[in-house]
């Protein structure tokens, strides 16, 4: 084969692939927003209150539990950590984690939390097994952002008198504050779009949820529902409103860790 | 008193580097605990190999989840992989900025919708789609429905993966490459991506992990019969879909063989976790 | 860095208090767990109770029948529900409250001009044996046969009466075709026959809409009065539970159930009315 045809071949591989993805992402979106769009009305959003209610409180709890530890696990990896071992075990259990699918962490979590601990189907269930999944994010990202701190920030604030931890905290931690609210951005994109490791935890209870231990039902669990169980006569069409809904949070979502990524580039 | 802040600081990054171990070990030991006695009573052998699923009469075999979970991801790694790793490619090495900046975004947000989206899409417009073109009407919940889908949900790790791998490279290869006469096409192709190659595998194997562990999406498309598939257009069954579709009504029993399933997921996983683990410190490259 | 941590301990601690808050209005709230098929039923009625009873709240969960069992069995909800009959062992001690008939309708595709099959066709049809419409005198074209997720109620009523399930050795087996497309919930059985020219499912009467058609098992349709007089097969009692007796504020919801108005809205939703 000559290597104008073998080149031309493997071009329009490359070029029809690429248009591959992209059109599956149109097609996904166009065909849930064209069908969607309509049902979206003030109304529609006062009837998705409880969901969207379980579904922030979720957010934060979840973002409470998972972010100082990710944050400090990931200052351990980065400025502390000596022992080779050790960091490799911790590495490989985050990866672990990383790999674990949502139906286990769904699992996991109704065992331990709902029943061993006794803390029923709650906020407070669900959260804590999504800051479970969730730590490997932030763990990562987290990381990534202290590796861009020069040193030389480092070495000015010890060189100075500073003690370690006052560096870390005044010194560091400002430095990677952007990444680290990447980390977070992105952590409240997982935790919006799971419907496994939820349902088995938090529940399924349509109310305005009162507190942590509360049941409540997310977005994404209550689009579960809609269409497994089509109550009521316009069930699909408030799928679709919803399923809108959940794609205009994660677009929303995806263009603000854009900005703070480009922003960091300029 | 600064030395005892620095001391008790590190405590406190120590034990949250712990939390992940703990964290993990309490996952296990929950899904094991919950999981193995009911494949010791089913006996090791007959829960692997029993080709029949008959929760009421207390008979769970799990050989035709375990295939169908094996056959569904190698369908969506055989479309997903090589779709992903020539997206990137083109990230990288073709596309115009602003048009790889798109298409970036792009598979961010791939990476973001719900897996309920993706299966809620699956069963309004392709399952009629396959159901139509080859089906002949017996159906389209397939595997085949459950490849599509997941291949186009495992995009996004390949992409991005493969994509920061592929930056790693030393741009001096393809001047090198180019001087010598070469043409960009075979740059890329015989230079730039046989260095990337270890990220790239790591792309995939992360991919894998994905495809079999995904359930919701599935659930919606696969047909979930559970038993061995016939052919690509046969309704079938994943561990990770029998575990999502039978937990809510399960009791006794029935409800510990479901996380007697999960506890073989989870030996799945842990293995393709472990070859991810060497495939990337082998290869050098960063997370 | 202080008024950071002080940030932290002021929002975890708040949390708490929003916890404690919920501690106390415990006490007027009624948890009701379980079946997936009970629970649209539970929440109409608790949207409609709301109204004349302000001071309980009612809190309902579908989690399925066998987690609602269980949830009250151990006192985890105040009230479970079910949509199968209770077992031998899960009797012990419970209460139970029938609040309604279920019939289960089957449904084909709207274009499919079958409107009527047999016990024993519908038996072969869920069985594989019958495999094309034309042997009932429909079209010439494969039947999609769709069944539900093992453990569900309607799949137990349906398969127990229709004799899809087969007793041997004292055990219990189904005997359903193995190429019959599973699927979880009356709505995703509704869509795939809706979506499916040849498609032939059952799903909760209640839940029957212009998207389907329903069609008669020897001539008869699910219907009220079919039902409650035994002539249509197909149904199965929708159950609510409690541990010994129900606690005051269950008490005034299931007796609001039991009412007559309580009554009209189960009639207003197609399910079938006790009394």
């Amino acid at each position: 084969m000559s290597t104008k045809l073998k080149d031309g071949i493997l071009g329009f591989l490359v070029y029809f692939s690429s248009f591959l993805t992209i059109s599956s992402l149109v097609a996904i979106l166009g065909y849930i927003v064209w069908n969607g769009f309509g049902a979206l009305s003030f109304n529609f959003f006062m009837e998705l209150l409880p969901s969207i209610a379980t579904t922030l409180l979720v957010i934060i709890v979840s973002i409470l539990f998972a972010v100082p530890i990710g944050i400090c696990a990931a200052i351990y990896l980065h400025e502390y950590a000596k022992n080779k071992r050790v960091v490799e075990v911790v590495n490989f259990a985050i990866d672990s984690l990383a790999g674990i699918p949502s139906i286990l962490y769904g699992l996991f979590g109704l065992v331990f939390f709902v029943i061993t601990m006794k803390l029923n189907w709650s906020i407070l269930s669900g959260s804590l097994t999504l800051a479970i999944m969730i730590l490997p994010v932030i763990i990562r990202v987290t990381q990534e952002s202290l590796k861009m701190v020069p040193d030389s920030f480092r070495e000015g604030s010890l060189a100075l008198g500073a003690s370690k931890v006052t560096t870390l905290f005044k010194i560091i931690i400002p430095a990677a504050i952007r990444g680290i609210i990447t980390a977070v951005i992105l952590s409240i994109g997982r935790i919006v779009g799971e419907t496994a490791a939820v349902f088995l935890t938090v529940g399924t209870v349509d109310k305005v949820p009162e507190g942590v231990m509360s049941s409540g039902r997310t977005l994404s669990v209550h689009l579960y529902l809609l269409v497994k169980e089509a109550i009521g006569p316009d069930a699909f069409q408030e799928a679709f409103g919803t399923a809108t809904l959940l794609i205009i949070i994660i677009l929303i979502i995806v263009l603000l860790t854009q900005l703070l990524f480009r922003g960091r580039n300029n | 008193m600064k030395k005892k802040t620095d001391k008790i600081a590190e405590l406190v990054f120590v034990a949250s580097a712990v939390v992940c171990i703990l964290a993990l070990l309490l996952i296990m030991i929950f899904i094991f605990y919950k999981g193995s006695p009911s494949i010791m009573r089913t006996g090791v052998f007959n829960f692997l190999f029993g080709q029949e699923w008959q929760p009421r009469a207390e008979v769970f075999g799990i050989l035709p989840m375990i295939t169908s979970s094996i056959l569904v991801t190698i369908g969506a790694i055989l479309i997903g992989a090589p779709v992903g790793v020539l997206t990137a490619t083109f990230i990288v090495y073709l596309a115009p900025r602003k048009l790889g900046n798109l298409l970036k975004t792009a598979t961010d947000v791939l990476a973001s919708i719900p897996s309920v989206i993706y299966g809620f899409f699956g069963l309004m417009i392709i399952i009629p789609l396959i159901d139509q073109l080859f089906a002949g009407g017996a159906g389209g919940n397939s595997m085949l429905a459950a490849i599509i889908i997941l291949s186009i949900m495992i995009l996004p790790t390949v992409v991005s993966i493969s994509e920061s791998s592929m930056r790693e490279v030393d741009i001096n290869y393809r001047d090198a490459s180019l001087a010598l006469g070469a043409t960009k096409i075979t740059t890329i192709f015989k230079v730039m991506i046989p260095a990337a190659f270890s990220g790239i595998m790591s792309a995939v194997i992360l991919g894998v992990g994905r495809a079999l562990g995904e359930a919701m999406a599935v659930i919606l498309v696969s047909g979930n019969a559970p038993f061995l598939p016939n052919s690509i257009l046969a309704p079938v069954r994943t561990m990770s879909a029998n575990i999502a579709l039978e937990m809510g009504y399960a009791s006794g029993f029935h409800q510990d063989a479901l996380f007697g399933t999960g506890v073989i997921l989870f030996i799945f996983i842990f293995i393709i976790n472990l070859v991810f683990y060497f495939v990337k410190n082998k290869g050098g490259v960063k997370n | 860095m202080k008024k950071i941590i002080i940030f932290i301990i002021l929002l975890i601690s708040s949390l708490f208090f929003v916890g404690c808050g919920n501690q106390s209005s415990v006490a007027t709230s009624v948890s009701v767990v379980g079946s997936t098929s009970v629970a649209p039923l539970a929440e109409y009625e608790s949207e409609n109770f709301l109204r004349v009873n302000k001071e309980i709240e009612i809190a309902v969960q579908s989690v399925g029948s066998s987690a609602g069992i269980k949830a009250a069995m151990d006192g985890t909800a105040d009230i479970g529900m079910s949509s199968r009959n209770l077992k031998e062992e899960e009797k012990e001690g419970m209460k139970e409250f029938v609040i309604a008939l279920d019939g289960i309708a089957v449904i084909v595709h709207p274009t499919n001009k079958i409107k009527n099959i047999t016990k024993d066709q519908l038996l072969a049809i869920f069985q594989g044996k019958i495999r094309n419409w034309k042997e009932l005198g429909g079209k010439d074209a494969p039947i999609v046969v769709i069944s539900r997720e093992e453990g569900s109620g309607t799949r137990g009523a349906f398969e127990e009466i229709s004799g899809l399930e087969i007793e041997k050795n004292d055990k219990k087996y189904t005997t359903l075709y193995s190429r019959a497309i599973i699927t979880d919930g009356n709505g995703s059985v509704k869509q795939n026959v809706a979506l499916k020219e040849n498609g032939i499912g059952y799903i909760s009467v209640g839940s029957v809409d212009d998207s389907v058609k329903e069609i008669s098992i020897d001539g008869i349709y699910p219907t009220d009065e079919s039902i409650k007089d035994g002539k249509y097969l197909i149904s199965r009692p929708f159950i609510m539970l409690t541990k010994g007796d129900p606690s005051p504020e269950a008490q005034i919801y299931l007796d609001y159930i039991l009412s007559a108005e309580g009554q009209q809205i189960v009639r207003e939703h197609f399910y079938i009315t006790v009394n």
